[in-house]
Parts: structure tokens; sequence; C-alpha cells
């Protein structure tokens, strides 16, 4: 709107004054001034004019009948309501008590008798600027309340998408505790958790810089990525270089996102960690000192693929540990002097537990009593995760809806990875791929990425890379089994590791038959305690003796062949 | 200013200095800082000897200017730093991209 052609518009003035001539004469110079009058001979009439005719400007005198000046103008005031109609009062008062009480009642000004022309004209003028301005910001407020509405409505749709790409996954097992608003979308923060297909569990958290709508946007892929590849079987490295690349490609470069990727693994007590620029992790151990989980690599989304390293930390667990993840705002919670938290209070809160307390309940009274609120920012994420026995625990949900397509029943594959391939790609997702396309397998995604990893780990770690599984169960050579897996998966060459398939419609359902042949040494099966024994009780806490118990559990039939890098097994799947 | 830059003798270097919080209000004087810095200089020390503060989004500001000065073959060298501003380089790990003295 054009603010000069609307201060010289013509105004609609209401004027009140009992005196017939004095009436006369200010309606006629109002009207000569090009603006429209209703005139009123006392208050009531007043109130009633204003009511039907919405004048612009109010000019009244202050001692009139039937309702006087003062009266009048309370009762125009309430009814004008937010709207600013500036009420001037028409007066020969000169008692500095009387024209005090005309502004309480409601007055913008005065204008006094006798009327001079000139006065009135600019009175008016004055009064009008003040209105405007008034009417423009209060449609301008009235319009940032609409679009702040507008926005807020629009998140809430983002968010409900949002949050059925993001959802919490597993967040709400038993064995997992946690705070923080994984799911806002106004805060930097992100925590994910799917189960694994073969059991155990995989959890993200992470830490965007910056807040609201980039870092939303950045953590989508994010859930994404994690939850689709989570499912499908791959393990923590992969996934964070899937989510490292997509980051790099889509955040500018000054944005990245800290965070920690956990892998636990329940049946062998196992986790395996990785920390990129969140704060130290904790694993709270029951008959051990705890252990720092510090960050050793850079944040997401900063290197290219070929320098961002993925490797996690293994660590060996016991029942009962415990592992504390967080994002910086447990450091930055701040108390009244300002104070943060800081890495000295996470510390102290970890030391100082008691063995009935939990970790995650001590560190966040630690804070409360520290900040002295019980609420904090949203961009504080703390979980906890505790090391169980998996049998108390749900497992995945039973895959996606099941395909109304057909699919094969009928069909053999051979998939064999050689040399350095060895050491650089797992092929379990894929191969559990082909196998879900069957659709009586798809119920059981489990129990074969289970049979596969088995499998597949037997025959590399003990087959190709000859790594004697008694290592794992000492202190000391858990760490070489690892430390030695890592290097000589960095020399395999002149090795294979061939997976055939064949499927079969059977009367009941169907047969699925895989041979998994190594190029390794073998083992001497035939005096293995395990395969001799015809109970499936286990004589010590062998890994591979382990990983035969649960081929033999799931699997219809489990043959070894050759000098045992020859593996074929059974598997029959009903209607 | 909280922000001063000088050369260093010889020309090549463009010496950044940082007062006080560097986050976000100096964004745009750390831009330019080094966005007007001239073609012949070669390498850029960050001088955070007067820092009182680091936040995320100087990282975030770091990494532009890592960019900026060629990326992978960039010479940036932050210097001086109190410990609190190191703490938070180091969890970061950030002396994997920055010469950190």
């Amino acid at each position: 709107m054009d603010e000069s052609a609307a201060e010289s518009d013509p105004l609609k003035i209401l004027i009140a004054d009992d005196s017939d001539s004095d009436r006369l004469i200010l309606k006629t110079m109002l009207n000569r001034l090009g603006h429209q009058v209703l005139d009123a001979a006392d208050g009531q009439e007043a109130v009633a004019l204003f009511r039907s005719g919405a004048p612009d400007i109010v000019l009244l005198d202050a001692r009139m009948p039937a309702m006087d000046g003062m009266e009048a103008a309370r009762e125009i005031k309430r009814l004008a309501g937010e709207r600013l109609v500036p009420l001037v009062f028409i007066t020969s008062l000169s008692d500095a008590e009387d024209l005090a009480r005309c502004l309480e009642a409601g007055g913008d000004g005065f204008l006094s008798k006798p009327y001079n022309r000139v006065m009135i004209k600019a009175k008016v003028n004055a009064f009008n600027r003040m209105r405007l301005m008034h009417q423009a910001l209060s449609d301008q407020r009235d319009l940032m309340h609409e679009r702040n509405r507008q926005l807020l409505e629009e998140q809430h749709v983002a968010r409900r998408v949002f949050d059925n790409v993001a959802h919490t996954g597993c967040l709400n097992a038993p064995n997992i505790r946690y705070h923080g608003s994984p799911l806002s979308v106004f805060s930097g923060d992100v925590l994910f958790a799917s189960p694994r297909p073969a059991g155990g569990m995989l959890i993200f958290t992470g830490d965007f810089t910056g807040h609201g709508l980039p870092a939303a946007i950045g953590a989508m892929p994010i859930a994404e990525t994690f939850y689709g590849m989570a499912s499908k079987g791959f393990d923590g490295s992969d996934i964070l270089q899937e989510i490292n690349q997509k980051l790099v490609r889509i955040l500018p470069k000054d944005m990245f996102c800290c965070g920690a990727m956990v892998e636990a693994d329940f049946a062998q007590n196992q986790l395996r960690v990785w920390n990129g620029g969140l704060p130290d992790g904790w694993l709270v151990r029951s008959s051990a000192a705890n252990y720092r989980l510090p960050s050793r690599h850079l944040p997401l989304g900063i290197l290219n693929a070929d320098q961002f390293n993925a490797e996690m930390e293994a660590i060996r667990t016991r029942p009962g540990d415990r592992l504390l993840l967080m994002t910086d705002g447990v450091l930055e919670c701040s108390n009244e002097k300002g104070q943060f938290f800081g890495e000295q209070g996470v510390r102290r809160a970890v030391e100082d537990l008691g063995s009935a307390r939990h970790p995650f309940d001590t560190l966040m009274a630690g804070i409360r009593r520290f900040t002295g609120r019980k609420k904090f920012g949203d961009d504080l994420t703390l979980c906890c995760l505790e090391m169980v026995d998996e049998a108390g625990l749900v497992t995945l949900a039973e895959g996606a809806a099941p395909s109304t397509l057909a699919g094969p029943t009928e069909w053999k594959c051979v998939y064999e990875i050689q040399g350095s391939t060895l050491g650089e790609f797992s092929p379990l997702p894929l191969m559990l791929h082909i196998c879900m396309e069957v659709p009586g397998l798809r119920r059981k995604s489990g129990e074969i990425y289970t049979l596969l990893s088995e499998l597949y780990n037997n025959a590399l770690e003990h087959g190709v890379l000859e790594l004697p599984s008694d290592w794992k169960y000492t202190p000391e050579g858990f760490g070489r089994y690892y430390s030695e897996r890592s290097t000589r998966l960095c020399e395999v060459s002149g090795h294979y590791i061939r997976f055939s398939f064949h499927h079969e419609p059977m009367q009941w359902g169907g047969r699925l038959k895989v041979v998994c042949e190594d190029s390794g040494q073998g083992f001497d099966f035939q005096n293995h305690p395990v395969l001799q024994a015809t109970e499936m009780a286990q004589s010590g806490p062998r890994y591979s003796g382990r990983g035969l118990v649960l081929l033999k559990r799931l699997a219809e039939s489990i043959r070894f062949h050759e000098q045992g890098n020859r593996v074929e097994i059974a598997y029959d799947w009903y209607f | 200013m909280p922000i001063q830059t000088r050369r260093s003798r010889d020309g090549q270097t463009q010496i950044i200095k940082i007062e006080g919080r560097f986050d976000f209000s100096t964004h745009q004087a750390f831009r330019d800082a080094y966005e007007h810095s001239g073609k012949d200089v070669c390498g850029y020390v960050v001088d955070l000897s007067e820092a009182t503060y680091l936040d995320s989004s100087a990282l975030g500001m770091l990494l532009l200017l890592r960019d900026h000065a060629g990326g992978d073959n960039a010479r940036i060298v932050i210097e001086n730093c109190n410990n609190d501003v190191r703490k938070i380089l180091t969890i970061s790990n950030f002396e994997q991209l920055f010469t950190i003295r």
C-alpha cells in the first residue's frame, strides 16, 4: 500500500459536541478538508454512530449531556478493541487534572476551542499518521503470525514424513535406555537402532553441525541408509562408508555429522565401536575397569571415500556390561554459574557408580543436579546399551510384507569371491538378497542370514586366514585375533570362497541347498567334538564349536567333504 | 576487530588471528580474511592464541578455509590453541586435516 496516498485519503471522522453552532463550524471545516463527517450531539449518540459508522478518528467534546465525553471515550475505546481509532478531546478545559482524566479515559490528545482551521488540519493529519502506522504494524504482525502458523503446519507435516523415514527402530528394546529427542526435526541430533538379521543390534547416534531444517535434511538419508542396510545384513563399517559418502555428496563443505556406530553381538559377547567426533563413549563393566571409547576418526561427511576409515574397534564384553554414548550436548550442559558439565562431570558420574545403580540413571541424575533443571535443551542425546542374553530380546520383525509375486522356486547360482576382494567386500548382503527372492524364504531371513554368515565367517577366518578360534577366549588373544584378522585380510591372495545355491520346490514348501567351499586347509571334522556329539551340548565356549551348533540346529542336514573345506547344508521351509 | 589478518614476511603466508569466541558470529569476517588474501598466498596460519572458545560452526569455517586453500593440498597451520580449543579439535580429529601446533 502506498502510504502517502493513504495519508491523503479522505477520512471518516466522528464529531460529538452538544453545542449546535460549534458542531456546525467543525463539521464545515472538516468537510472542506475533504473528510466525511458523522456528527453527534451527545455521548450516547456518539457511541451509537461509532458502532454503525466505524469512523477513522473521533473528536469528542469532554462535557456533554446524556453521556459525557469521558464515559463515551471509554465505551468507544472498548468497542474499537485492537484497532487504533485516535480519540481527540475538544475542550476548553485547562486544569491539569481535568486534562489528565481525559487521557486516562482513553483520549489520545486534545484540541482546544475555539477551533482553528490550521490546527485542526495539522492534528487530524498527525493522528491519521499514527493510525496508519499502527495499522501497518498490526497488519505485519498478523502476517507474521499467519506465516509462522503456516510454517509450523508445514513442519508438522514434514515431521510426519521424517518420522516415517527416521523412525526409532528398536530403541524401545528392554536393553536400551535413552534420553533425547531422536525425532525432533529441530535438533541436530539423531539416534537410530536396528536389530540385525542374524541377531545382534546396530545403533547409530549422530550430531549435525547446525540445527533445524538443514540438520533434519541431512538426517533423512542417514536414517534411510542405516535402516535399509541394517535390515539387509550389512555391517557397521559398510553402513558408515555409505553414510559418509552420501553426506560428502549432499552437505555443504562446512557441515558435517559427528557420530558413533555400535555393532552389538550378544551371542559372541562382543561390541564393535566407531566414534568420529562424539565425546568419549564409556563401557561400564561389572567385572573390570571402565573402558573409554574416544573419538578416533573425523566426523562423517568430510573425507572422501578413499580416505575414510570405517574400521571399528572390537571389544570383548560380558552380559551386564553397559555402553554409554552421548552427544556433546551432555558436556555442554551448564549450571547457573555458566560452567560446563564437561568430561569431568561424565567421568565422575561413571566412576561413582554404586553397583546397583544403572549408569544411565546416575549420569542423568548427575546432569540434573549440576544444571538444577529437570529439562534440557533439545540437542542432548544420551544412549545406554546393555549387553544381554539375546534369548530375552525381541528379534527382528518378520521382514517386509510378503510380495504378491510368485518368485523363483527352481534355480541354481554360484558366487565366488577371490583374492584381494576377500579383504574388501562382504558377499553376505548380496547372497541374502538372492535367497530373499523366494517368498517362502523371506519369512526366514534371520535364519538364512545366520546360516550364510556362519558358513562365510568360518570359511574366511578359519579356512582362508587360518586364525585359531581359541585365541578369542583370552583377553590378550582377543585383541591379537582381531589385529591378526586385519593384517591377514590385507595380505590375502590366491584364495577363494565359493558359494553354490540350489533351490527346489518340495511338497511341503521348498529346500535350499548351500555348498560353501574355500581354498583353505580345512579342519579335522571327523574328530570335532560338536560333530561327534549326539547331544548338542557344548564341551567349551569354542566359537567354531558354537558356529557348528548353530548350523546343526538351523539346517536339516550338514555334511563336510574333502578335508573339511567344503560344507554342504540343506535348509527346508514349509508352507 | 575479533579477526586480524597480516602477511608473513616473505608474503606467502596469510596469518589469521582470532580473538575471543570463534563461532558463527565471526563467519563473515573469517571468510573475508581468506577470500581476499590474493593469489600469491600459498599457505595459511590460523592463530588461536587469543581465542577463548571454538564451536562446531568454527570447525565448519576451518573446513571452508581448507577447501578454499586447495582441499587435500591445502597448507594450513592452526597454532597456539588453549586447552579447551585444543580438546575440541582433538575430539573431531582435525589434526588429520590440519597441522596443529
